[in-house]
């Protein structure tokens, strides 16, 4: 480690500052209750951030400037939409499954949480090395659609129904190819905990590694990982010119901040997972025998090099967003059913092969 | 071909379900409300209401002079409005027996033409938003709003212009004018080719609109469709070629005809019909003649009794105005045939058994505007 305290002693000291005071019951329950509340605030600072990024994104492919009145170069915009949303009422309309309707947005939210605690952000900064982390995350993710389903049925609403119908169909084809294409380096790499699939990256990221399995299984990654974020070009399950929304129509107020909320969460997630899993974590960018570059990249702190290699996935993801048309659900399905799921299979038996001979680096 | 009476029920049956698209909704570009039977994903039937923003203005028309009734007209195909008032004043002009000098000919031509180039960009911005790409929206309007620029310099307005009068133009080009239409054509013609990069390459756009919503020949021509929707049809219906007015006789351009009928065909001949816009205008841009830029008219217009009739080519097809006269300075009977009524006629045929996301393909490229069906 290049920085004097790493994360790692900074934790160890809040430890050891509890333990002095509490008895060690509460200083679980405390650090719990700390913890808990960096994970919120990180992910709301991220969205901020991202919803921030999309706009400037969006702004500068479409010959605009984004927002540009609320604070400098408006970078408060998001903030004051947030209040916005805060301020506004929560609607249910008539007919609608009451109990159904307001728990849905509370499942995605939650959903989303769960899936952040395996995270290696940094050296040291993990909240629960998790020995099937990977797994655990594409496991707990896939509860997502369940909130969606919920939305689209307890609406009322016809278009909330097919938007329902077509993001379950989607995302349940999805996770085949996106946990397929990870499982590609799982088998290289031979482990699923994300501390060791960091680890495993100290001499080269995966994706170069890897030979073309793992540049193939990067690509279906970020297909398929922008299909189960339902965004474009696979956004038909919001569709707004459609569905008008399609399953969020009918949601108002903070119950739809929570949707998007989880929208963006969704995206850090599987931007987080790209970056861990191919991108080599927060281990820095090294080629191999040009020593003072190396030592070089070395300076730069881990953290950076993860939340950058993060940007880099979330600016791909918003990059398609702005440029493709959106397709249609049969095309969706084709794609993933006769394209995608039969080459990642191939890829994993090409993956398999290449580890047991012991050809990648 | 058989025409359906049978309105489609307000209750869902077992398997079916029926919705309402619009009269709000995004991609209806109005309030048009269609009533669709679907069964999960798959249109089985499609029913179009309209009069939601049913003004009349035929019936206005009556109680109003000829040279009132055309700024009406700017109301029905706003994005079209100068190829209205043209209907409008040449048939006025065929009436009187006015000749209409050279000047303003070429100034109508021009203008005309600008305002198919800015229809043709909105539509094709709206065509990818449509179908779910943002950006070409933004990239059409850059085009649009220029040519929006030229227009209130010379019109005074940006989009209900009523520019062109009975006996020629409203009053003369500005001095700008021809600079800056010259720098809009050279712009626009490196700029086309970032529209075929955005979308015409594009695969996911091509797959959503090749092969889907085919509309037949001989069905186009039951329904009376005209305009590009025919002409991807295979259908030559260009008046600006078959019945020239304004001077287009003497002028070298293509009518873009092809056959296959589908989604995206109707799309390629939008695009090419801007380059055809563009080749008109490179011809007249430095060959305006001088002269008067209007003819003496009266300024109470009475049309002989009789029955008179002219059409244009406005973006969308052939405009119709029909006018009955007994001789006084109202017209006895005005009746508009617009070519979006008819070519809306096509929907609920050529987007049967598709599905949802190809409804609002076809009805882009459809490129219906809602005032022009209700009138």
């Amino acid at each position: 480690m290049i920085l004097m305290i790493g994360f790692k002693d900074i934790t160890l000291w809040i430890h050891q500052m509890l333990s002095g005071y509490l008895n060690p019951g509460w200083v679980v329950a405390s650090e719990a209750l700390l913890v808990g509340l960096a994970m919120i605030l990180l992910v709301v600072i991220m969205a901020v951030a991202m919803i921030y990024m999309e706009r400037k994104v969006a702004g500068f492919m479409q010959l605009r400037l984004g927002p540009m009145r609320v604070g400098l170069w408006g970078s408060m915009q998001a903030f004051a939409d947030v209040l916005k949303l805060l301020l506004k009422e929560c609607l249910t309309p008539n007919g609608a499954d009451k109990l159904l309707f307001s728990l849905a947005p509370f499942v995605v939210l939650t959903v989303s949480f769960l899936a952040l605690a395996p995270f290696s952000f940094a050296p040291g900064l993990q909240l629960w090395d998790l020995n099937i982390g990977v797994l655990y995350i594409s496991a707990v993710s896939s509860i997502g659609v369940i909130g969606i389903l919920m939305a689209g049925w307890s609406s009322n609403n016809k278009y909330s129904l097919l938007g329902g119908m077509r993001s379950g169909a989607q995302i349940v084809s999805y996770e085949l190819s996106a946990g397929l294409s990870i499982i590609a380096i799982v088998i290289m790499c031979g482990s699923l905990s994300i501390h060791d699939i960091i680890l495993s990256q100290s001499d080269g990221w995966w994706i170069f590694k890897g030979h073309l399995p793992a540049m193939f299984a990067f690509v279906v990654f970020v297909i398929a990982s922008t299909a189960e974020l339902n965004r474009a070009p696979f956004d038909l399950a919001e569709a707004e010119q459609e569905l008008t929304a399609g399953f969020h129509t009918e949601y108002s107020g903070m119950q739809f901040a929570m949707f998007f909320l989880a929208e963006y969460t969704n995206m850090f997630i599987v931007s987080m997972v790209g970056t861990t899993v191919f991108l080599g974590g927060w281990m820095p960018f090294h080629i191999v025998g040009f020593e003072a570059f190396n030592h070089l990249m070395d300076y730069v702190p881990s953290f950076i090099w993860f939340f950058g290699k993060t940007f880099f996935i979330l600016f791909l993801i918003m990059w398609f967003r702005w440029t493709f048309p959106r397709m249609r659900i049969d095309q969706l399905l084709k794609l993933e059913w006769k394209y995608l799921l039969p080459l990642s299979i191939i890829n994993i038996v090409i993956a398999a092969f290449i580890t047991i001979m012991g050809w990648h680096f | 071909m058989e025409i359906p009476k049978q309105l489609i029920p307000l209750e869902d049956t077992p398997g079916e379900f029926v919705i309402n698209v619009g009269p709000q909704h995004p991609s209806t570009h109005g309030v048009l409300h269609l009533r669709i039977k679907l069964d999960g994903e798959k249109i089985l039937e499609i029913e179009p209401h309209l009069g939601y923003i049913h003004r009349g203005i035929e019936k206005i028309s009556e109680s109003l002079g000829y040279r009132q009734s055309i700024y009406l007209t700017s109301r029905m195909d706003y994005l079209s409005a100068h190829m209205n008032n043209q209907a409008c004043s040449l048939l006025v002009e065929k009436g009187l027996q006015i000749e209409v000098p050279d000047r303003a000919k070429a100034i109508r031509i021009l203008m005309v033409e600008l305002q198919r180039l800015a229809s043709h960009q909105l539509w094709w911005g709206s065509a990818g938003l449509d179908m779910g790409a943002v950006s070409p929206f933004f990239f059409a309007f850059r085009e649009r709003e220029q040519i929006l620029e030229i227009f209130e310099e010379t019109c005074g307005t940006r989009l209900t212009m009523n520019y062109i009068t009975p006996g020629g133009v409203m009053n003369d080009l500005h001095p700008d004018f021809v600079k800056k239409v010259k720098a809009l054509i050279k712009q626009f013609k490196v700029n086309i080719h970032e529209y075929d990069k955005l979308l015409t390459g594009n695969i996911i756009f091509q797959k959503r609109t090749q092969n889907v919503g085919f509309l037949p020949r001989d069905l186009a021509i039951s329904l009376g469709a005209s305009g590009p929707v025919a002409r991807a049809s295979g259908i030559s219906c260009d008046i600006r070629k078959l019945h020239p007015y304004d001077g287009y006789e003497k002028l070298d351009f293509s009518e873009i005809v092809m056959d296959k009928g589908d989604s995206f065909t109707r799309y390629l001949v939008r695009i090419e019909e801007m380059k055809q816009s563009m080749h008109i205008i490179d011809q007249l841009i430095d060959n305006i003649p001088e002269g008067d830029y209007r003819a003496r008219v009266k300024g109470i217009i009475r049309l002989p009794e009789g029955e008179y009739y002219q059409r244009v080519e406005t973006a969308r097809g052939e405009l119709g105005v029909f006018v009955v006269s007994d001789g006084n300075k109202t017209p006895y009977r005005i009746k508009y045939r617009t070519p979006n009524f008819s070519n809306l006629g096509a929907l609920q045929y050529i987007a049967k058994d598709s599905k949802i996301g190809d409804l609002v393909a076809i009805m882009a490229t459809l490129d219906l505007i809602i005032p022009d069906i209700d009138r």
